[in-house]
């Protein structure tokens, strides 16, 4: 029951075996959650300080909750009115909270590769909660809590990863956790969203047309259309998008078994989902975030024992 | 390797110790008992079992508590998790804590600590196998005892189950 790795940079440098831990160890702090007294005292002398340069709603609250749940002290770091706007780099920012004795750090960063840069440099646990386009490995793993929840194994179940491919952390992350723990897995979506070799790279299936992944899967993990990480035209419009590849309740009762629906959040409803799809009972949304606290508390407790305790 | 309790012995032990929990009480809609997870929950299984016989058709509620949360050395290396099952509120009832051994005491303090997540009880009592005297790191004993022992730090007491070791005996290694 250890962890191979110090830190969660992304699911690329876990094993299966670590994977099958987190989800274990999640299931018994969703427990924790159920409680009338919703918190436990297991982290009580850790200090983490959150460090978001770059805007998150549910991974931010959702990382602050279960580090309150475990009761560690928390720091929050948004690089906006911050002295990031005065040229500090990211180097000297860490190196600065650290030295107020802290003990480990969740952080997102809109370049690739930060948290991975980070780790080589300062000596406290680092928890990717997104980088860039590369991967969102806590995203990743509370959608397999989700999933393994719902139908009890990941092994073997057919997952499609439908929308903006090439933008999405999330979509790089679900399918290298995916493949590790033996589900199937398909990418769909418009041929200029999707990566050339992907195919090859992580062989997977790919499918251009909607309804033919929606026919093929067990669950569709849709992802938002990253219209802040566009700068050039790859689909003409939102509409189009919408008519092409936005879910609708008919195109869903038409199929020939009920499938599951999850979406990272934020929905750009009418676009990728239509509302009366979001808020279906097909739907795991809802779940997705719950589970989310669950998950967290699972990495930040499994990491935290791999801490050296500072100031003996 | 010194047999303390042998199967017959062990059976006679708990079902001592459910009339000794049975007689301190006339009313049993408020008792509680939770086992401490992973190695008390085979004791309280037994206890369990033997006091819904003598009581029925009462049924007592019962919970298993893992107190992994709330260990003092959570940061000194991992721990297994387990289950922890209680569905009920504890909110003034009166709990029986059951465990295998009783050694320094620990568990125990951290057992308490976790019960509180789930109400106020108007009473917590102790119930143990085992009692390995004069080893305590807290100011904690127990009130319902199968067998006091004493033994030195380098011993081990073990208890073994029928369920997961195949034979019913408590040793002395």
């Amino acid at each position: 029951m250890q962890l191979s790795t110090k830190h969660l940079l992304g699911i690329k440098d876990l094993q299966a075996s670590d994977i099958q831990t987190i989800l274990d160890t999640a299931t018994q702090f969703k427990e924790v959650l159920q409680r009338p007294i919703k918190k436990v005292p297991t982290l009580r002398d850790v200090t983490i300080v959150n460090l978001f340069y770059e805007n998150s709603t549910r991974t931010r609250i959702s990382f602050e909750l279960a580090e309150k749940r475990l009761s560690a002290d928390t720091i929050n770091f948004t690089a906006t009115g911050s002295s990031v706007s005065k040229g500090e780099s990211l180097l000297d920012t860490v190196n600065n909270i650290l030295s107020m004795k802290v003990d480990m750090v969740v952080m997102r960063h809109s370049a690739s590769g930060a948290p991975h840069f980070l780790a080589k440099h300062i000596p406290a646990a680092i928890v990717n909660a997104g980088d860039g386009i590369n991967e969102h490995p806590t995203q990743a793993l509370l959608d397999a809590f989700s999933i393994r929840e719902k139908f009890g194994s990941l092994e073997g179940k057919k997952c499609a990863i439908i929308g903006d491919i090439m933008h999405s952390r999330v979509a790089l992350s679900n399918i290298y956790l995916l493949k590790k723990m033996g589900a199937e897995v398909m990418v769909a979506g418009p041929p200029t969203l999707i990566p050339v070799h992907i195919r090859e790279a992580f062989d997977i299936r790919v499918e251009y047309n909607l309804r033919k992944a929606l026919e093929w899967c067990d669950v569709a993990n849709v992802l938002r259309i990253q219209l802040e990480r566009q700068n050039q035209v790859l689909f003409s419009s939102l509409r189009e998008y919408n008519l092409a590849y936005g879910i609708n309740r008919k195109m869903l009762d038409s199929l020939p078994k009920e499938i599951v629906i999850m979406h990272p959040g934020p929905i750009n409803r009418g676009v990728e989902l239509d509302s009366d799809v979001a808020d279906s009972k097909q739907s795991l949304i809802l779940q997705q975030v719950e589970n989310g606290v669950a998950v967290r508390m699972a990495v930040l407790y499994l990491l935290a024992a791999k801490q050296p305790i500072f100031n003996p | 390797m010194k047999t303390i309790l042998t199967e017959e012995q062990l059976d006679i032990t708990i079902l001592r110790l459910c009339h000794q929990l049975l007689e301190n009480r006339l009313e049993f809609d408020d008792l509680v008992i939770v086992g401490i997870q992973p190695r008390g929950i085979f004791f309280s299984d037994r206890v369990v079992t033997q006091i819904n016989q003598q009581i029925s058709p009462k049924k007592i509620t019962y919970g298993k508590l893992d107190i992994t949360f709330y260990r003092d050395d959570v940061r000194q290396g991992l721990h297994t998790l387990n289950q922890t099952d209680i569905p009920f509120s504890i909110e003034n009832k009166s709990v029986i804590l059951v465990d295998d051994v009783l050694y320094t005491g620990r568990t125990v303090r951290a057992a308490m600590d976790a019960l509180l997540a789930f109400g106020r009880p108007a009473k917590v009592e102790l119930c143990v196998l085992i009692d390995r005297r004069f080893s305590r790191e807290v100011p904690i004993q127990a009130d319902y005892a199968g067998k006091s022992i004493d033994t030195i730090i380098t011993q081990k007491v073990k208890v073994l189950w029928k369920e997961r070791d195949g034979k019913e005996e408590v040793v002395l290694l």
